[in-house]
């Protein structure tokens, strides 16, 4: 019953950050006004800029955001307990990624919807933007390499999940062949889309595939990246139409299915079969080689509470399609919202859905053994207790969500470093054509893999630096909110705060973590001492660029306070609603 | 629900499906087209072409974004005497 507390109180939470919180921030702090012009209008050119539905671009948002991180972040973090990942998710997402992802928004409103990259160097100099090329890059190598593992992980420890895993290659390819060869109708094709897909799930619950070992002369870990990698590899390169639109579609419709499936089951469960925690609220007794929470917690839990790669969605794309800007409050702030509810129900079902304290301390039995899995098998739990399906099918159904999410974020990660590493070519003089990139990607995210041993366990090592990178995106990003806040002399408070505390705690963290990298002898562990060690340069020069910047922007004369809401296009200034 | 709300609810689904895509598709139809122009194009650009006689019934057909890609790939002026389009 405790938990269906904690998910209502977490619900609440929400509830009152959105309500109360972000309609603060729009009105005072952004002051969001229905006159401005956004970019959607007034750059229209139906391909970039399109005035979208706000509901539909939330949606958008949304799945572009989630990906597996919220459920592994949060899953490997209730090894403290489930008190501090609930406060964290629930603070973090109402004071921390909700102004973060609204004021990201915001920011690239009123540039023009230009990107973070290009904010940054707009409002701290050119080197600023060097390091968000870093920075960026950085973070999609933890992601790709990182991923790999967890879906390997997954496949392993969830044979029943191949079939449906692979199977949605094929029917997102069929999806997109119906959608745009044959111009079949979306709403049918998407309602045979996801039977077939449930279909499929069906049949991997009843014909698990285990692999012989060896296979090909390989384990069956190292097996499921390298083809995993060769998945990426050839996905990133085909047309977008065949395979990542119809699967990026497709997992959005499951997302949501999924979300209903979990909250819907926790409720039940907990009201009528009593389904409690079993993990401790705060846990005292952590296995040996756990790091202290502080400052952990806070990179471990990056996606769900605050992340970096949202303000870089939210002013990529989304910006670029917003109709009008209040529908800012909903699209940013909601959409953090809703990956906050993801987190949630990762802890829930890590703490809640494991069926005996036993379990749950054999499975959290050292520091990074939690992760997806647990949230697999917990939220099977919770699922069958709730909704009556079969252990194993909910089991199949989770384990499938939670590959198919971390493998369209992989794939789409090997297709953007592709274009960073490009980017990067030209400013040395480079070209770099498309084979060449990905090929190159590839290699540089493999090395990182196997770096620590053929079973690919350099992947989930890195883990934590994703925390503490991502982190790092998110101060650079709160940083040009601040500056702009202050230069309108308006409450710059509400980043101010958030952005010491996500860096000073990014910052430790990665300090903490180089003290376990480097054991001085044979054992050190060079490649992620270099990595942390550029983390670390990269944090000092956004600290110290972010500290000159801002105080620059202090002497500097107000901003005059409409000169933004200035109509590009007929260099007025619109004196009442336009709607 | 009414069939107005459900044309609705179909569109918001159709922008949903392409929203995330629509840039990338755009361009891929736009070098699609680019390569096609210079198809139809290759005889008076000095080419030897074997099926100039078809592609030659198609020039009607790109005249239209004749300026255009001119200027996207890079020749301010048309580059073609017999098409002057600026």
């Amino acid at each position: 019953m405790d938990s269906v507390f904690l998910l209502l109180i977490g619900l609440a939470i929400f509830a009152g950050g959105y309500l109360i919180y972000s309609r603060y921030l729009g009105r005072r702090v952004f002051q969001l006004s229905a006159a401005f012009r956004t970019p959607a209008h007034e750059k229209k050119d139906g391909v970039d800029y399109v005035p979208t539905n706000k509901f539909v671009l939330w949606g958008h948002h949304f799945t572009s955001v989630a990906g597996a991180a919220p459920i592994v972040g949060p899953a490997v973090a209730v090894i403290w307990g489930w008190l501090p990942a609930f406060l964290w998710v629930t603070i973090g997402t109402v004071f921390f990624a909700g102004m973060h992802d609204l004021g990201a928004l915001w920011a690239s409103e009123r540039n023009k919807g230009r990107s973070i990259g290009a904010l940054a160097s707009r409002y701290i100099g050119r080197r600023g933007s060097y390091v968000f090329l870093l920075v960026i890059a950085l973070l999609l190598l933890m992601v790709i390499a990182a991923f790999a593992v967890v879906i390997k992980n997954l496949l392993i420890g969830n044979p029943s999940a191949v079939i449906p895993a692979w199977g949605a290659i094929p029917v997102a390819a069929l999806i997109g062949v119906a959608v745009y060869r044959f111009r079949w109708n979306l709403g049918a094709v998407t309602i045979v889309g996801v039977v077939a897909l449930y279909a499929l799930i069906f049949i991997g619950d009843n014909v698990p595939v285990v692999l012989p070992d060896p296979i090909l002369g390989m384990s069956p870990a190292t097996f499921w990246i390298v083809a995993l990698f060769l998945y990426a590899g050839i996905a990133s390169l085909l047309p977008v139409w065949l395979l990542l639109q119809p699967r990026d579609y497709i997992n959005g419709v499951q997302l949501f299915i999924g979300l209903a499936l979990l909250f819907v089951g926790t409720l039940i469960a907990g009201i009528f079969f009593d389904n409690g925690f079993v993990a401790p609220m705060i846990n005292t007794a952590v296995p040996d080689g756990t790091p202290a929470i502080w400052p952990l917690l806070f990179v471990t839990i990056a996606c769900g509470a605050i992340s970096g790669f949202h303000g870089a969605v939210a002013s990529g794309t989304t910006s670029k399609q917003l109709d009008k800007e209040p529908d800012a409050r909903f699209v940013g702030y909601f959409g953090a919202v809703g990956e906050g509810m993801l987190a949630l129900g990762a802890i829930l079902a890590t703490t809640a859905g494991i069926q005996s304290v036993e379990r749950w301390n054999e499975i959290y039995s050292a520091f990074n053994e939690g992760g997806v899995n647990a949230f697999v098998e917990g939220g099977g739990n919770i699922i069958e207790m709730g909704l009556g399906l079969p252990a194993s099918l909910s089991v199949t159904v989770l384990a499938t969500m939670a590959v198919l999410f971390a493998a369209t974020t992989m794939d789409t990660g090997v297709r953007l470093l592709r274009f960073v590493f490009q980017e990067a070519g030209e400013i040395v003089g480079l070209k770099i054509n498309t084979i060449v990139g990905t090929v190159l990607v590839l290699v540089v995210c493999m090395a990182l893999v196997f770096s620590q041993g053929i079973d690919g366990s350099g992947g989930l090592t890195i883990w934590p630096l994703f925390g503490t990178t991502n982190q790092l995106l998110a101060s650079l990003t709160l940083i040009i909110v601040s500056i702009m806040l202050i230069r309108k002399r308006r409450n710059f408070l509400v980043a101010l705060i958030p952005l010491t505390l996500v860096f000073v705690a990014a910052f430790w963290a990665a300090i903490v973590q180089l003290g376990t990298f480097w054991n001085g002898g044979v054992d050190t562990n060079w490649l992620l001492l270099i990595i942390d060690i550029l983390i670390i340069i990269a944090a000092v020069w956004v600290a110290a660029e972010g500290i000159v910047a801002m105080v620059r922007s202090g002497k500097e004369p107000e901003e005059e306070h409409d000169s933004d809401l200035m109509d590009h296009v007929t260099g007025t200034i619109p004196t009442a609603d336009r709607r | 629900m009414s069939s107005s709300r459900w044309a609705a609810f179909l569109r918001g689904l159709n922008e949903f499906y392409a929203g995330p895509y629509r840039a990338t598709l755009a361009r891929a139809q736009r070098d699609e087209d680019d390569h096609f122009m210079l198809v139809v194009l290759a005889e008076s650009l000095g080419v030897p072409d074997p099926a100039a006689y078809h592609t030659v019934e198609l020039l009607p057909a790109v005249y239209e974004d004749f300026h255009a890609w001119h200027t996207r790939i890079g020749m301010d002026r048309s580059p073609l005497d017999h098409i002057s389009c600026c």
